[in-house]
């Protein structure tokens, strides 16, 4: 579920969907001595809120069939929607670690969810409606997403996915200047979200003003 | 369905892109009435593009409704004819736009020209290396047109868009710090070339010791304060990224929203119709005339508009579409050979090596506007290829585009791609990566072709285009090639890793490779080979123009715009001192 304090209700996810997604962006992104995982970083926020927008829906995806599986090289084929494979695929990869550890995903201890997530990954895991790779994939694009994404749209938490790649966000406008500089530039990352909630500044042409960081070279 | 029938215009243009923008303000000048309908919606950049919201990776770059919206139309798609086509249902490999100001408005700034040898392709390597040394089935051939023909309308083209750079051959002479293989350019480009970044003068270093001639690619994103051709004024790009797949908030890439459409509608006798989806080109009893276009309109009525002129100025998809769904020019059969329409279609090679660094760091979200360091050293005529075996060439860059975080994390090979190890390299290689690049060129051949779906259709009930296209071995072993190149490059630079992307058996739909598909409405100097003249004139019928990448009879390796606006400039002139002086075939 959503962090404490974080006010936001699931408009398309179950609570039980809820709980395998924040198991499994976890194993996929953990929190480790880097920082945060995806699961505190939102995701499960940021896929839910997909889910009920138009992307959740295809809605700019085309949709006539006939249906055919077609090869790999002709893209998405699937007659499922993300909600579909979302709310389809869940219930299935319960449904096999039940079969498989007698436990729902959720409850599996770490190693255990990783090794159905690589499964999953590599097509093992013989879903009744649909590929499990098409389920991963759309996973680990989301939860990639829902990591790097602006915090506006619920993951990014606190702007960590940022934080831990050392990227400053919403632009400078200082960046023109320091196109050819070899100086590192660090900087607090400001989000689109921090900018409309008044949290950052910004110049006269809407970049950010960002607050720069003393770095040494080399150090993380 | 009852037609509305609209009042006659002089000129009707099919598109407000790089293309439908350019060739529009030209005839307006010319005084025609132009009209110009576009499938997309109306765009007011100042207010629809502003900061901070335009530093969105995931809405821009993954959920845009500035690229086309397949819901309503799409492409099918198969490798080779043995298949049967499916629909592309989600954007992948290339993303068309559908907006006022077409797929140009979120280019990434690359404005290169092609060279002379590219114009002449077929006579040149036939010259050097005898006609058997074509690939099978290759239908590469000359254009019609040499560079020095269309010279002045690259230089047109650059002054419009304002393109940024340094002349390496200025009128014959060869001029250090540019690219010494360009074609001799009749003056300097209109804005200075751009400032060279770390990661550019780490590759330049090593370009150089290897006996390569590095120079600061020209781009497009204004590198000064500039007011270009058309008197509009546009702004010195800040380097804050979000360039390709967003539109600048800033104005200073120029494209058809900036650099061009703005003076046009100052221009009493030119309309912007959008929402207007062209259907068909509608032509007189003897199919030799064109009377005007038939579009469906945002409420959905079916309208008639006469025209004298009608110019098809979209994307290489809609180009060869439009024509096959109107019943001009012969449809081309890969079986005999025969036909035009849909012949020739062909894309873009790529490849890339990533250097990861753990002694160094850079700053890789500065950038955009395609700020980039190339070497042309294996491009056109400049390599032998005598012992190669493959025609076609590539530019090699280092570029600085501003990397987002969603989908520029680079890690070295063997990194798995998630979990705790993925999230380590991530963290340490993000600012202490980049990428050179390779930039190919790519054949036509009897094979790669587009026609009308036979089963899919769109929302108005017409079949899809049908693609059928894959990699040949020349490119395989051009690359094969190329990444020997790079990689020597990448050495020299003693990176602490570097690590290839593998190049592609078979084509694949996705993921996103380049915007760049050509061809299908070729031009030529033969009737039986190409669907227009060296004007861009039908064979079939003298008042249907079709401008744009459908043209290209191949791809080369440089990026396709700049080629793209120099064929609007040209077709335009073409019209204009000649077409509306004697109506007719102008070859």
């Amino acid at each position: 579920m959503a962090e404490p304090g974080v006010p936001y209700a699931y408009g398309y996810l179950s609570p039980q969907e809820v709980r395998f997604l924040d198991a499994a962006v976890e194993r996929l992104i953990p929190t480790d001595e880097l920082g945060p995982g995806a699961k505190d970083a939102g995701v499960s926020c940021y896929i839910d809120r997909q889910l009920c927008g138009m992307w959740g829906t295809h809605g700019r995806n085309y949709r006539s069939g006939p249906w055919l599986e077609g090869t790999p090289e002709q893209g998405f084929q699937s007659r499922f929607t993300p909600q579909e494979i979302y709310r389809v695929g869940i219930q299935e990869i319960n449904l096999y670690c039940r079969g498989k550890y007698d436990k729902h995903f959720e409850f599996l201890p770490p190693a255990q969810q990783e090794e159905v997530l690589q499964a999953l990954e590599q097509g093992k895991v013989d879903l009744p409606s649909l590929s499990s790779k098409l389920f991963f994939d759309l996973l680990w694009r989301n939860t990639e997403e829902g990591f790097f994404a602006d915090p506006m749209y619920g993951g990014n938490r606190d702007k960590v996915g940022w934080k831990l790649l050392g990227f400053p966000g919403v632009a400078s406008g200082a960046y023109r200047e320091h196109l050819d500089n070899p100086e590192l530039y660090h900087a607090e990352p400001v989000s689109i979200l921090d900018i409309r909630l008044g949290h950052a500044q910004v110049d006269a042409q809407g970049f950010a003003k960002h607050v720069r960081i003393v770095k040494q070279e080399g150090s993380k | 369905m009852t037609t509305t029938k609209m009042k006659p215009v002089d000129a009707v243009v099919v598109g407000s892109g790089v293309v439908g923008s350019i060739m529009a303000m030209e005839l307006a000048s010319k005084g025609l009435k132009v009209l110009c309908l576009e499938r997309g919606r109306m765009i007011d950049p100042q207010h629809d593009f502003v900061m901070p919201y335009v530093n969105d990776e995931l809405k821009y770059d993954r959920h845009s409704d500035i690229f086309q919206n397949l819901s309503r139309e799409t492409i099918s798609f198969r490798n080779n004819a043995s298949q049967t086509a499916l629909p592309m249902r989600e954007l992948g490999s290339f993303k068309p736009g559908e907006m006022v100001g077409g797929t140009g408005a979120h280019w990434g700034c690359n404005a290169r020209r092609f060279l002379p040898h590219d114009f002449e392709f077929r006579s040149r390597i036939t010259e050097r290396y005898g006609s058997n040394f074509f690939p099978e089935g290759c239908t590469s051939q000359d254009w019609g047109v040499t560079f020095d023909d269309v010279e002045p309308y690259y230089d047109q083209f650059e002054h419009i868009y304002g393109v940024g750079g340094k002349a390496g051959n200025l009128n014959g002479e060869i001029q250090p710090g540019g690219n010494p293989h360009e074609g001799p350019r009749s003056r300097e480009y209109p804005n200075p070339a751009t400032r060279r970044t770390p990661q550019g003068e780490l590759f330049a270093k090593a370009a150089t010791e290897l006996g390569y001639t590095p120079f600061q690619g020209p781009a497009a994103a204004m590198t000064q304060d500039y007011t270009n051709l058309y008197k509009l004024m546009l702004g010195e790009c800040q380097r804050g990224g979000f360039c390709s797949s967003h539109v600048c908030s800033q104005g200073a890439k120029a494209n058809p929203l900036t650099a061009v459409l703005p003076a046009l509608y100052r221009k009493e006798n030119f309309e912007l119709r959008p929402l207007c989806n062209v259907i068909k080109v509608n032509t007189d009893s003897t199919g030799k005339k064109a009377t005007g276009v038939t579009y469906i309109d945002a409420r959905g009525r079916e309208v008639e508009q006469p025209a004298e002129i009608v110019v098809l100025a979209t994307y290489c998809f809609n180009n060869t579409r439009l024509l096959l769904l109107s019943g001009i020019g012969t449809p081309y059969d890969p079986q005999t050979g025969r036909g035009v329409v849909g012949r020739n279609y062909s894309y873009q090679t790529g490849g890339r090596v990533h250097v990861f660094f753990d002694d160094r760091e850079f700053n890789p979200f500065i950038g955009g506007g395609m700020v980039n360091t190339s070497i042309d050293d294996l491009n056109g005529d400049v390599i032998d290829r005598s012992n190669l075996g493959f025609v076609g060439g590539a530019y090699v860059a280092v570029s600085s585009f501003g990397a987002t975080p969603i989908k520029n994390k680079p890690v070295p090979a063997g990194t798995p791609r998630w979990g705790a190890e993925w999230k380590k390299a991530v963290a340490q290689y993000y600012r202490r990566s980049f990428a050179i690049s390779i930039h190919g060129s790519c054949q036509s051949y009897r094979h790669n072709y587009l026609d009308l779906d036979p089963t899919y259709k769109d929302a108005n009930g017409l079949p899809l285009l049908r693609m059928t296209f894959d990699w040949h071995e020349n490119e395989k072993k051009m690359l094969a090639f190329m990444y020997e190149r790079i990689t020597e490059i990448a050495k020299a630079m003693k990176p602490s890793k570097y690590a290839a992307h593998h190049i592609y058996k078979k084509y694949t739909i996705v993921p996103y490779q380049s915007t760049h598909n050509m061809g299908g409405a070729v031009m030529g100097a033969d009737p039986a080979t190409s669907v227009v003249n060296k004007y861009l004139q039908s064979w079939d019928v003298p008042n249907l123009f079709v401008v744009g990448g459908s043209a290209f009879p191949h791809n080369a390796a440089q990026g396709p715009t700049e080629t793209i606006g120099m064929l609007a400039c040209w077709a335009a002139d073409g019209i204009k001192e000649n077409y509306l002086q004697r109506p007719g075939p102008l070859v």
